[in-house]
């Protein structure tokens, strides 16, 4: 029998609890004959030490790398063979797996995750080959100008909390890392206690309860032994980094301290980047699905529009502790970073001083609720969802999420303004180009 | 209709009007909204030989102005509903795309009429958005990995094959491209008979074909005579192309061949071929040799872009400098392994097995059913195609994915390109 079980009334959640600790959210969806799942992890790159940056994702990697009784040759058919799809990011906060293929196949992803939260080898030799693997696609990330802008201006902006390192790691702790540090880790993090199930589909939720039981019930719970995350100190100056090298366009980024997740200023700071930048996806999955509608925001029509920038993107994403809001900038071809940057923050002290419009806050919160209702267009998609907002927010965060935008006032994007956008908190990273690539 | 019928599989309606617009309506309640998806029959290919990038200009450029509404009206109608336009141009097809809220239907499928049916292409917006795309062109100039896969097409199709010319045009030809060209272009191509309208969402068939007639009607275009693409230039032989690009970290490999036209008998047998090769279990042959046994890469895999003409198979590969040759050793063994002795048994049953089983995730959102809708109406598959595929990927025989993968994949004909930094 669950521990703990319960139908939420938001969106029709049934929430329930194994002895181990377990947490498991079903959602019926009979739309299609699929099923989604996903195995969530309160543990990312905001939970590493220094010396072993890139460690939560290292261990991701290597939990596709076979169990106890599954061999590493046979875990691609387990789901594949179904026609179903698999994957797994790990991000700041997060570590999460997925699956999502014909709802008769279900038995086989629930073991497969079961298998991934208790039994996977770490083989040595397994672990020595993966280390080349992600050392180039740290490699094949550095190529791209944009990602290593990204990389130097977190590193800048935050100097003390772990959020500042890259979550691939920096490459000399991934030279140095042994197959032991990995499987510490995973011990560690890899619990019922530490974990939420989410099951998304064409599924009775009562048989996903018997079903998960079978699969998660003997795991043992486990301790969650957290590393304590440092707070960041204050800024008291703009900070800045210059990226020179070869290329052919000029990169413009600018970091501002955000609020987490559960602060009162999240909404606020959520509606005003709306305001700047068009409103996007609210979790890192459904941030980059397209462009947002933003041809009338703030940034757009002044850089965009005026010949200053190709491309101008922002982004606040729901967070455990404070991270960053950023706002990123392509310089159309020719334009100097100087006239382009002069024009960004001209523009943000403008919103500074004078505010935003009541037309302009409406419209950003149309955006928003419009996006939330593109984001769960799909069963891989609901549980996503469900899934992020629960392990960055805590229960009932995402059935929440509607109503705190609606509640959002244009005084409070106002004052969100002025606060967050204060120019000696802030950090200016350029990527100049040092020649022409024909 | 309801949505417990998408469970069975895909159930469109399929109207032509009197202007020759293709009108498909697939109702599906799991939210409320709905993707809309117009697509012109015309792409890249009808670019002038001289002057590549007039269509990718032409959809920079065509939502920013109407005889109706200005670039403000329509930036209003567009940002005041959440809404996202996208417009794609491809070899073969010109889309204008988005999704709406189900309670804009009817608004925005009167602005994505407007905007094919009326664009102004005000010269300051050509301008703005001219800028735009030569900096897209820049950019790709600087990726390592696009700019492998273009030697690669360089080399399969040469200048004078529409495939071999570049999408998105060069800096030059942008420069070069004038109003003159984007109102031909608009003219000749973008005509209802090339028009096919995909609508998949929280609307009825019955709603979907009583807006669109309202917003298509009394638009009249000339047809455009199909003009066939011509076969790729024969390979007799293998090329290699190499750009050094110094200050990356890592080196794209792109290692390519022509294959089949999508309506070729033996596309089946080509799909799973390349499944086996460069995609079953993220990446298939290739990640097993490359990425797992070897560790040199983080993405090892092969595409197969089947269309009109015979479209590229082309395999990639990031890898470290000094890894070159070894990875393109590995691919080499990979291919002619897999042209000696094709597939395994267990190979085929698998990839089979999975390209059934992977066509209801096809339908897991408004847009993918739009898109699958509009490959079938291109092609001629019909409406039943979703039904008919698991027994088409059934007929596909041991021996036609060996005649397959000897029919492809040659070593001494691969195009090779190398584009990153010197060891």
């Amino acid at each position: 029998m669950p521990a703990l079980d319960v139908l939420t009334t938001v969106g029709e959640v049934r929430e329930v609890w194994l002895d181990n600790g377990l947490k498991i959210l079903i959602k019926e969806l009979h739309t299609t004959p699929l099923v989604s799942v996903f195995s969530w992890y309160r543990v990312g790159s905001g939970d590493e030490p220094s010396g072993l940056t890139g460690v939560s994702h290292w261990v991701e990697h290597m939990n596709f790398k076979g169990t106890a009784q599954i061999p590493r040759d046979r875990m691609k058919g387990i789901v594949e063979k179904s026609g179903g799809m698999w994957n797994g990011y790990t991000w700041i906060d997060q570590t999460t797996y997925l699956e999502t293929a014909s709802s008769a196949a279900l038995d086989q992803m629930l073991f497969l995750e079961a298998q991934r939260m208790s039994a996977s080898l770490f083989e040595r030799h397994e672990c020595e080959a993966e280390r080349t693997v992600i050392i180039s696609e740290l490699q094949g990330g550095e190529n791209d100008p944009e990602q290593l802008l990204d990389i130097e201006v977190t590193a800048t902006a935050l100097r003390v909390h772990p959020y500042g390192h890259p979550t691939l790691g920096w490459l000399q702790d991934l030279q140095s890392m042994t197959r032991d540090d990995l499987y510490g880790h995973y011990r560690r993090y890899y619990v019922p206690r530490n974990a939420t199930l989410v099951v998304v589909g064409n599924v009775d939720a009562d048989d996903v309860v018997r079903r998960v039981e079978r699969h998660f019930g003997q795991i043992p719970g486990g301790e969650i032994a957290r590393h304590n995350r440092p707070e960041e100190p204050s800024q008291l100056g703009e900070r800045r980094v210059m990226l020179e090298r070869e290329g052919t366009t000029s990169y413009l980024k600018l970091a501002y301290p955000a609020p987490a997740a559960r602060d009162a200023g999240f909404f606020p700071l959520l509606v005003l980047d709306a305001v700047l930048t068009g409103a996007k996806g609210l979790s890192l999955w459904c941030a980059f699905r397209g462009a947002p509608p933003q041809r009338k925001s703030r940034l757009y029509t002044s850089l965009v529009d005026q010949g200053l920038a190709s491309m101008v993107s922002g982004a606040v994403l729901p967070t455990i502790d404070p991270f960053l809001y950023t706002l990123s900038m392509t310089a159309a071809d020719g334009v100097p970073l100087e006239a382009l940057e002069e024009a960004a923050l001209g523009q943000l002290e403008d919103v500074m001083r004078h505010g935003v419009t009541d037309v302009e806050v409406a419209r950003a919160k149309r955006q928003l609720r419009a996006r939330l209702v593109f984001e769960n267009d799909s069963v891989t998609n609901v549980a996503h969802q469900l899934g992020y907002f629960e392990t960055v927010g805590g229960a009932g965060y995402f059935e929440e999420v509607e109503d705190r935008i609606a509640s959002v006032t244009v005084q409070q994007v106002v004052e969100a303004a002025k606060h967050r956008l204060n120019p000696m908190r802030r950090t200016v990273g350029w990527f100049r180009p040092t020649g022409l690539r024909p | 209709m309801n949505s417990a019928t998408l469970a069975k599989g895909l159930s469109p309606t399929r109207v032509v009007l009197d202007n020759g617009i293709v009108i498909l309506a697939q109702e599906s309640r799991g939210t409320p909204a709905v993707a809309v998806n117009a697509t012109f029959h015309a792409g890249s290919v009808d670019d002038p030989p001289a002057l590549p990038g007039v269509a990718y200009l032409t959809r920079r450029t065509i939502d920013r102005g109407t005889v109706q509404r200005s670039a403000t009206d329509i930036a209003d109608a567009l940002d005041d509903r959440g809404v996202s336009l996208r417009v794609a141009v491809a070899r073969h097809t010109f889309t204008i795309s988005c999704v709406c809220l189900t309670e804009d239907f009817s608004d925005i499928l009167a602005l994505v009429a407007d905007i094919g049916r009326h664009p102004m292409f005000p010269e300051e917006e050509i301008d703005k958005r001219r800028l735009e795309a030569i900096t897209s062109v820049r950019e790709a100039q600087d990726d390592p990995s696009r700019v492998a896969v273009d030697l690669v097409h360089a080399q399969l199709y040469g200048a004078s094959h529409p495939y071999g010319r570049p999408i998105k045009g060069t800096v030059g030809s942008l420069e070069a491209i004038g109003r003159e060209h984007l109102v031909g272009f608009h003219n000749r191509y973008l005509v209802p008979s090339a028009l096919r309208l995909a609508v998949a969402g929280d609307v009825s068939p019955s709603t979907v074909l009583a807006c669109s007639a309202r917003v298509f009607e009394g638009w009249r275009g000339f047809d455009r005579p199909q003009e066939p693409v011509a076969p790729p230039p024969s390979r007799t032989g293998r090329s290699f192309r190499a750009k050094h690009m110094p200050g990356k970290s890592q080196a794209d490999i792109g290692y390519g061949f022509t294959s089949v036209r999508r309506l070729d008998p033996r596309y089946n047998a080509y799909w799973i071929m390349n499944n086996v090769l460069g995609q079953f279990g993220l990446g298939g042959r290739l990640a097993d040799n490359i990425r797992e046994r070897q560790g040199m890469a983080y993405y090892a895999y092969s595409t197969m872009e089947s269309t009109e003409a015979e479209g590229p198979l082309v395999i990639r590969a990031g890898v470290d400098p000094n890894d070159v040759e070894r990875a393109i050793e590995a691919i080499d063994a990979e291919v002619q392994a897999l042209r000696d002795g094709g597939p395994t048994i267990d190979e085929l049953e698998d990839t089979r097995e999975a390209l059934i089983g992977s066509i209801p995730r096809m339908f897991e959102t408004n847009e993918s059913i739009a898109e699958f809708l509009q490959h079938a109406e291109q092609f001629g598959l019909g409406l039943d195609y979703d039904r008919r595929l698991p027994a088409l990927i059934r007929a596909v025989t041991m021996d036609d994915v060996r005649e397959a993968a000897r029919g492809v994949l040659d070593p001494g004909r691969a195009a090779v390109a190398v584009a990153g930094p010197r060891p």
